[in-house]
């Protein structure tokens, strides 16, 4: 795998992930989060992994976002507004 | 405000002291120089040991088969904790909405090839990529499938909960086998032992226990993982206790 394609998967799991933690729709963080697992799949993929890929792709892709989707819909859909600054300051 | 800068200034300076010592580590190791002695014995003798084509499938299940028994009883745990947490009397499917015509065709078309895919991976853990563990989540999602484009479908309990509890106890068995046969605990006495499947290394029938293990484990995480879900996606009827 030639080394702009790591990059472009790297920077796709970071945005992604950014994404996931700062989106105030859960539903939507949790597709954030799937799409980390996705990207991860797919670098494993090209990595030579395809047993690791197959995991990560089923199981953090499928499953556990599907997990999450229930208990968002056994509770609430929005995260509370009490913190209004980013992630560039928060911390 | 004083105390949460000094806090936060103090946390960075020790990160700063673990990174430099870490980074100090890191150097002594050459890079791109192959260290990996335990790796290099695997991939030489791993034919001959265990049979099987797949390396790490020969050291997950034969090699480090202990290991793989204790990872099947920590999701074992984690289901049977799921269940208990959301454990009614009477719990049934609430969802009002059928799914929509595009999910409901692809659940009908795609679902033996799902499970089919799950099992292959499973079956042809020794020879291809893969395992009980991949093998088992495909067939979860298989189910998963069937739950969200089905308001109606539940899953046979009579043979889930049993099939689940039979695959591990499988397992135990495989390796009681081995103490009995070979002296220490998943012996691998199909190969060892017996010697059965020397001739054709590469095909179905070879690697002694490693494609039964990863079929009952396939089997076990599959089952598993569709109670999580199952547990999950169904709700406790009104006034139920």
């Amino acid at each position: 795998m030639s080394d702009w394609v790591a990059i472009f998967i790297a920077a796709l799991m970071v945005v992604s992930a950014i994404f996931a933690v700062e989106w105030r729709d859960l539903l939507a963080a949790v597709i954030g989060m799937a799409a980390v697992s996705l990207f991860a799949s797919i670098a494993f993929f090209f990595l030579q992994a395809p047993d690791v890929a197959m995991v990560e792709a089923s199981i953090g892709a499928a499953l556990s976002a599907a997990v999450f989707i229930f208990a968002i819909k056994r509770t609430e859909r929005y995260e509370n507004e009490e913190e209004g600054t980013g992630w560039w300051v928060r911390w | 405000m004083v105390g949460e800068v000094v806090k936060r200034v103090l946390a960075i300076v020790f990160i700063l002291i673990i990174g430099f010592w870490m980074a100090k580590a890191l150097d002594q190791v050459p890079f791109g120089q192959d260290r990996m002695l335990v790796g290099k014995y695997y991939l030489e003798h791993v034919e001959e040991e265990t049979g099987a084509v797949n390396a790490v499938t020969a050291v997950v299940v034969n090699y480090r088969g202990f290991d793989t028994l204790g990872e099947v009883t920590v999701l074992f745990i984690t289901s049977t904790g799921v269940a208990a947490l959301l454990w009614r009397k009477k719990r049934k499917r609430t969802a009002k909405t059928e799914g929509s015509v595009v999910l409901t065709t692809g659940a009908r078309l795609l679902l033996p090839f799902i499970m089919l895919f799950g099992a292959y991976i499973f079956i042809h853990g020794h020879l291809t990529p893969g395992g009980g563990f991949p093998g088992g989540a495909t067939i979860a999602t298989a189910f998963l499938f069937l739950y969200l484009a089905f308001t109606v479908y539940e899953i046979d309990h009579k043979i889930l909960e049993p099939l689940e509890g039979l695959t591990g106890v499988g397992y135990v068995i495989v390796g009681l086998t081995g103490l009995a046969i070979g002296g220490y605990f998943l012996f691998d006495w199909i190969w060892q032992t017996w010697g059965i499947g020397k001739e054709n290394i590469g095909r179905l029938l070879s690697a002694g226990f490693i494609p039964i293990i990863y079929t009952l484990i396939g089997i076990k995480v599959g089952t598993e993982l569709t109670g999580i879900v199952d547990n999950m996606i169904k709700e406790p009827e009104e006034g139920g206790q």
